[in-house]
């Protein structure tokens, strides 16, 4: 480790490293990843990889949760993004292409994509 | 970097260590590893959650779901449950004590509720062994802050102004101490760091070294900056090899990133910290004597004045304060002395650490806001006495302390108010005492405690808890007269007014406490010959109901003092003289006819 010099040096530092405690945290946006047998069965494993990655590709602070069994499984793969005070979204039969799209659309930019939505709710 | 989704929180602190956390470490790891999960949760090692009662615990975030009681057997389904497919594993959640409701979530539990947690916040959160971990928190911002930009005076003044007062146990204002020590006149000026903990059953100050070493370091820099000092001394016992090993690893690594040693953030201020272990008397963690055992000195306390601002380690200014007081510094400086003068009552701000110990249900570290009640603290977080006995008693302030009894319950929890009592802060032990409890062993428990302690080298401490000891043996033992109770009292007020030091001077206070709130008890065992608890064994008899027993024999065949006589199918009896109350024959007649009494 290089020795900090001034107050400048110990906040960039503090920047750099706060994704050491950031899952602790909680980020504003949910990304939900629906894990149930046959939602691992359609390769929601692969989908849950890929967010991650993407995530930390463009620095993104989400909170990745998993959920079980929702009673939609003929649309597995689903992955709900929810943003700080906007409706829970539902996308189904998504696979790991979709993934930058949602991610670079919605959790970024806040523009749901249409075409992958499979429900709504509050 | 990977992006770690969830953050699996093992708890390392002494206790769960003790319950196995380390082997839940390496199998979590490994049943990660197989899974492929590896790269996205990261496993964590931390301080005392504080409920080391429910330990080892295991908390996943981001959820937050707190896991009690587990054993490595139980990692798999942690892995494959709720790391994997996210369902949590609803059987070792922990369970509400009272309706039986299974509490998921770590903050929600009604251990946290009333709690306030500054000086614990980062323990249980927190790797305490990676100073990245801290300064992510916001750690050793409040130094940068104060070498950026306050002057010493500007630091003494905040401190001033939040009206910390050292939680040590005498309660003595922090930033005037601090102020005094400045204005001494010698050099080099140092600062210490009191880790002794010497009150039996009190684990505070080692939670917080061993959970947030970085913040009791931090504040000492502070400290030493606005004293002016350049070296500094932490003195822990050396029965806390997990808070030594945990502070050498911080020193270390906040020296490689130069916020301690020589010219801190390349400011022109410079100061280092040596480890003091000490072999663990109670009277060390007295200033004077803890000092004479950081010089190489036997450690015994010496009359003051002079004071250790003035005259402390090699007779240079000397500034000394309690782990809990060092480690609220951090916070006071970066959120501003209102900010903390805002918790609390009139006279005592901010928060305190208690160890909650004895009959409670969540036995455990709590920090809670000054002024809160004895009550809350008993009953809403520690959940009330188990077993469906009832109160009796509370002991605060570990052995110097004072036994308060139900009356006193709403008593708000502030310097002034124990003392009025006759209880005191002291460090924060707090040993909750059931029905089954005999008050007059109690005191007799602690007095021997401050027997064995005592120095020896005033003659009222050496002398006078011995003499009181004597005292409350004969009446344990049945021989009590109602003179000794005067005697006694009168023997602690002596022994109060002219011991030397802290130790001397408030040994007394559970016989004093006792004897004003429980005088009846005392009573009890010197005019009735009866233990009311039903604990002190001289004063207990083993009879025979005569009307419950068949004769059946078994009694006399346990009895390993031949003391009951009785044909077959006749009453039995117990001769009380040759009786050793050893209690056999009572477990084992078959008809429940043997009473103790
Ligand atoms: C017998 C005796 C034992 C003490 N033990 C401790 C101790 O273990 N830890 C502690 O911080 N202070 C202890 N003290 C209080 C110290 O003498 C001193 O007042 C305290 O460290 C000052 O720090 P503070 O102002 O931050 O409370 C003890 C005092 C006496 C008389
Ligand atoms: S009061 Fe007790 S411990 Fe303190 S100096 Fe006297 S003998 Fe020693
Ligand atoms: S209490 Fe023990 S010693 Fe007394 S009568 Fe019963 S068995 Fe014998
Ligand atoms: S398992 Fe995915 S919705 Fe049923
Ligand atoms: S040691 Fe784990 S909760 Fe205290």
């Amino acid at each position: 480790m290089t020795k900090l010099k001034s107050l400048d040096d110990l906040r960039r530092l503090r920047e750099e490293l706060q994704k050491e405690v950031e899952a602790r945290q909680g980020g504003e946006t949910q990304i939900i990843v629906g894990m149930g047998t046959c939602g691992i069965a359609a390769g929601a494993r692969e989908v849950m990889t890929a967010i991650l990655e993407e995530l930390a590709r463009r620095n993104i602070k989400a909170t990745v949760l998993q959920t079980g069994c929702i009673g939609m499984c003929e649309k597995e793969p689903l992955v709900d993004v929810v943003r700080p005070g906007e409706k829970r979204i539902t996308y189904g039969h998504v696979t790991p292409r979709d993934v930058p799209r949602i991610i670079g659309e919605h959790v970024v930019n806040g523009r749901i994509v249409e075409d992958l939505v499979v429900g709504r709710a509050n | 970097m990977n992006l770690f989704r969830a953050h699996v929180l093992v708890c390392g602190g002494t206790g769960c260590t003790s319950g196995g956390s380390s082997e839940i470490r390496a199998r979590l790891e490994k049943e990660l590893l197989a899974k492929g999960l590896d790269k996205e949760v990261k496993v964590v090692t931390t301080g005392c959650h504080g409920l080391c009662e429910m330990g080892p615990l295991v908390i996943v975030y981001p959820e937050g779901t707190m896991y009690t009681h587990v054993t490595p057997d139980d990692v798999p389904d942690i892995v494959n449950e709720h790391l994997y497919k996210g369902r949590i594993v609803e059987r070792l959640l922990y369970k509400e004590p009272l309706t039986e409701e299974k509490v998921p979530h770590y903050g929600d539990l009604p251990f946290y509720q009333k709690q306030k947690r500054v000086v614990l916040q980062n323990c249980g959160y927190i790797n305490p062994e990676r100073i990245e971990e801290y300064i992510a928190r916001g750690g050793y911002s409040a130094l940068a802050k104060v070498l950026g930009e306050m002057t010493p005076e500007e630091v003494i003044a905040e401190v001033k102004k939040s009206g910390l007062r050292g939680r040590g146990g005498a309660g003595f204002p922090t930033g005037l101490k601090w102020e005094f020590c400045r204005k001494a006149a010698g050099e080099p000026k140092y600062v210490v760091c009191n880790g002794d903990e010497g009150d039996p059953g009190a684990f505070m100050d080692r939670s917080i070294m061993e959970g947030d070493p970085h913040r009791v370091l931090e504040g000492m820099i502070i400290g030493a900056y606005a004293i002016g000092a350049s070296e500094g001394y932490i003195y822990v016992r050396a029965e806390y090899p997990l808070a030594v090993k945990r502070l050498r690893i911080a020193m270390k690594q906040a020296e490689e990133l130069g916020l301690l040693g020589d010219n801190i953030l390349g400011s022109s201020f410079s100061f280092r910290i040596h480890i003091k272990e000490g072999a663990g008397a109670f009277v060390c963690g007295e200033e004077t004597a803890l000092m004479a055992s950081i010089m190489g000195q036997r450690g015994m306390p010496r009359p003051r004045p002079p004071f250790p601002a003035n005259q402390g380690l090699w007779d240079k200014p000397t500034n000394i304060n309690n782990v809990e007081t060092w480690a609220n510094i951090p916070d006071i400086i970066l959120k501003g002395g209102d900010w903390f003068a805002s918790m609390g009552t009139e006279k005592s701000k901010g928060t305190k650490v208690f160890a909650l110990t004895g009959k409670v249900r969540n036995t455990g570290l709590v920090e809670v806001p000054m002024g809160i009640t004895l009550r809350e603290i008993i009953f809403d977080i520690g959940g009330g006495i188990p077993g469906g006995k009832k109160f009796k008693a509370v002991q605060i302030g570990g052995p110097s302390g004072g036994c308060l009894p139900e009356s006193q319950l709403d008593l708000p929890v502030d310097y002034e108010s124990l003392t009025g009592a006759g209880a005191i802060m002291g460090s924060g032990g707090l040993v909750v005492m059931d029905e089954d409890t005999c008050i007059v062993d109690v005191a007799r428990f602690f007095l021997n405690f401050t027997r064995s302690e005592s120095c020896g080298k005033c003659t009222p401490c050496r002398e006078g808890i011995k003499r009181m000891l004597e005292i409350l043996d004969r009446i344990v033992g049945g021989e009590g007269k109602m003179e000794d109770l005067d005697l006694l009292e009168r023997t602690a007020l002596v022994v109060k007014q002219s011991a030397l030091c802290g130790l001397g001077q408030t040994a007394p206070n559970p016989i004093l406490s006792t004897l004003r709130y429980f005088r009846d008890e005392y009573v009890a065992h010197i005019q009735d010959k009866r233990c009311p608890a039903g604990v002190c064994a001289a004063l207990l008899v083993y009879r025979i109901k005569p009307e419950l027993c068949r004769g059946c024999t078994a009694c006399t065949k346990v009895c390993p003092v031949g003391a009951i006589s009785g044909t077959r199918k006749e009453v039995h009896f117990i001769d009380p003289d040759k009786c050793i109350k050893c209690g056999a024959c009572m477990e084992r007649c078959p008809f429940g006819a043997i009473v103790r009494g």
